[in-house]
């Protein structure tokens, strides 16, 4: 079992007020992700669930029972940290088998289980290795290592894979997602990079300036966003968002499209006018970067290849069904 | 980078510096082994004559070689003893975030700013005196005779001036190495369910072997050659009891007069310190690999 639950939970440094009052349910065994700019306080908010910050107001609740004055340890939660944290002067075995050390497991109780974990990591080669014999993945993975073999009621991941290269941030990805259903812990990921977001979670936390600013699943964040920040946040590359007429004409202070929901006309067409600035080509994909006057710069998106250049005059016509609206004070309109 | 020209540069550069080293430890050595195969006595100038391995053969028997390389390698020793039992403590504490923490560092580094004569003074005439000293006073008060250090524990009285001494160069150094541990490790091991005593055995203690290392070869290189703190407090006695080989060589040399044995001495002490150095190297010297 491993559901989480945050009642009102704030965070003070001092005069600073990090988190402003967060209120989380995140269901057993499913995937959440905690996405936002940096600064947002994603990353003090999984601490505060790991316990390795004090909450200075709420609740913490794990499988219903309030949490805040117990240490980390107890929780029954295990972290892989953005550095991984390994202790360098130990084994992988080590390593792995410290937390069971610790909870005063015995010797062949911890081998079993440690050579167990391994072995889903593909580790087991590499058990008496030291931390700093190992490449970035293994590293990734000896700490991925750490946290399941204590069985936890749920992993919390900060930024762990922002230490690798893309290539291997992308591989990462799917194991620990696979990993992840194959384990069925319930598991709070911490990211700045919204693919990471998208691809792995099943509800996505978009935090902004210490609140939540929309909860839900990925792609419920894509076609309704709460809000402006979620709108501009979610989605990439980013949505247009048109102020002024355009924007009135819809009942709206501001209109955001985005750029695959653009129709790409060749001059004469009945959409917003413009001039390509820049026309990436990128096979799969091609990218206008279109210089609208009054309107700024928007940003379209066809799939596939359009021989459209720089200077080309374009009209942009944007599909009336995914047309996002939003008031004065950023908040999305439903009809 | 290193083609034939940058090498033959950097060679003719380092020329001079090098030379000059070699000429300033090159001259004393050699005027140092001339001498110590000399009768050569500052009593009576002139008369030197030249005796072979004699001078050697006087010192190493000489019953004051024998408890002199004692007394070293005690005082070495217990410096190094104290100095790292206590450096852990300190510099653990030190690492904590209090109020004036900078104050607090500023005084606990103080006492490796002041000369070594000028500490064994204050330790002898303010502290250890039987009669005006502040650990007499503080034994009146509870009732107690006052120590007599110097005449009662007189090596003892000279590890504890020595070991205050270098204290705060061990603290430093292992604050240092402290500052360096990875806040996020404490917090896996913490995560781990590791308590304040195991993270310091398992993470910590093994976080500071390489700086405790450092801490050794250093200390043992100056500690080797303690000579102001004895001669200013007891100079050298009572009897033998605090004559170090440095000690020694001095009171061969300016007590004696005799030029010839000192420099067999100071001969001998390089080859202590070779030895020494050697084994240290051994034990601990691993560390030091990446």
């Amino acid at each position: 079992m491993g559901q989480i639950t945050l009642q009102d939970v704030q965070k003070s440094f001092g005069p600073v007020h990090i988190i402003k009052g967060a209120d989380l349910e995140i269901a057993d065994g499913s995937f959440v992700v905690f996405v936002g700019p940096s600064g947002c306080g994603k990353t003090t908010l999984l601490r505060l669930i790991a316990g390795l910050e004090d909450v200075s107001g709420g609740k913490i609740l794990i499988d219903g029972k309030n949490v805040v004055d117990t240490p980390p340890a107890k929780r029954g939660l295990s972290m892989v940290f953005q550095s991984y944290a390994l202790y360098p002067h130990m084994s992988v075995r080590g390593n792995i088998g410290f937390g069971l050390k610790m909870a005063g497991l015995s010797k062949d109780e911890t081998n079993r289980k440690v050579e167990a974990a391994a072995a889903t990591l593909n580790l087991t080669p590499y058990l008496d290795r030291k931390p700093r014999e190992l490449s970035g993945g293994q590293r990734q993975r000896v700490a991925i290592g750490r946290a399941i073999v204590r069985e936890p009621k749920a992993f919390l991941f900060d930024e762990p894979l922002s230490n690798l290269d893309a290539a291997l941030r992308v591989q990462m990805r799917i194991e620990v997602t696979r990993l992840q259903k194959q384990l069925g812990t319930t598991a709070v990921y911490v990211t700045h990079d919204q693919v990471e977001a998208m691809t792995m979670a099943d509800k996505i936390v978009v935090l902004n300036g210490g609140k939540i600013e929309q909860y839900g699943s990925p792609l419920e964040l894509y076609e309704r966003p709460a809000n402006l920040f979620v709108a501009g946040f979610i989605g990439s590359p980013k949505m247009n968002l048109v102020t002024g007429e355009p924007a009135k004409q819809q009942g709206a202070t501001t209109i955001g499209v985005r750029p695959e929901h653009l129709k790409i006309e060749r001059d004469g067409g009945g959409g917003w006018q413009g001039t390509i600035a820049v026309a990436e080509h990128l096979g799969s994909d091609t990218f206008l970067y279109v210089d609208a006057g009054p309107l700024g710069m928007l940003t379209a998106r066809y799939i596939g290849e359009l021989s459209l250049h720089a200077g080309d005059h374009v009209s942009l016509a944007p599909d009336p069904a995914r047309i996002h609206r939003f008031d004065a004070s950023g908040n999305a309109l439903r009809n | 980078m290193a083609t034939r020209q940058t090498q033959l540069l950097a060679r003719s550069l380092l020329a001079p510096a090098v030379g000059l080293l070699f000429i300033w430890m090159i001259v004393p050595l050699a005027l140092t082994l001339y001498f110590s195969t000399l009768h050569y006595s500052l009593l009576d100038p002139g008369s030197e004559s030249f005796v072979g391995l004699e001078n050697f053969r006087y010192f190493l028997t000489d019953p004051a070689f024998l408890a002199s390389l004692q007394n070293t390698l005690v005082l070495v020793g217990s410096v190094l003893a104290l100095t790292i039992l206590l450096g852990i403590p300190l510099a653990l504490l030190m690492d904590q975030p209090v109020i004036g923490r900078n104050i607090v560092r500023l005084m606990v580094i103080a006492p490796f700013f002041v000369m070594p004569t000028v500490s064994a003074l204050v330790w002898k005439n303010l502290l250890m005196h039987p009669v005006s000293g502040l650990f007499a006073w503080l034994a009146k008060l509870v009732g107690l005779t006052p120590i007599d250090w110097f005449t009662d524990a007189p090596l003892f009285a000279v590890i504890l001036i020595v070991a205050w001494q270098w204290l705060p160069f061990a603290t430093l150094i292992l604050l240092t190495a402290l500052q360096s541990l990875d806040e996020e490790q404490k917090e896996a091991a913490e995560m781990d369910g590791a308590t304040a005593v195991s993270t310091f055995i398992y993470i910590t203690l093994p976080h500071l072997a390489r700086p405790i290392t450092v801490v050794i070869l250093i200390e043992t290189i100056f500690l080797l050659t303690v000579f102001a703190e004895i001669f200013v407090t007891t100079g050298g006695g009572p009897g033998l009891q605090t004559t170090n080989i440095a000690f020694l060589i001095y009171s061969q040399a300016l007590i004696q007069f005799d030029v010839g044995s000192a420099s067999a001495g100071g001969l001998v002490a390089v080859v202590i310190a070779n030895v020494v150095a050697f084994f240290l190297v051994r034990i601990v010297g691993r560390n030091l690999e990446a």
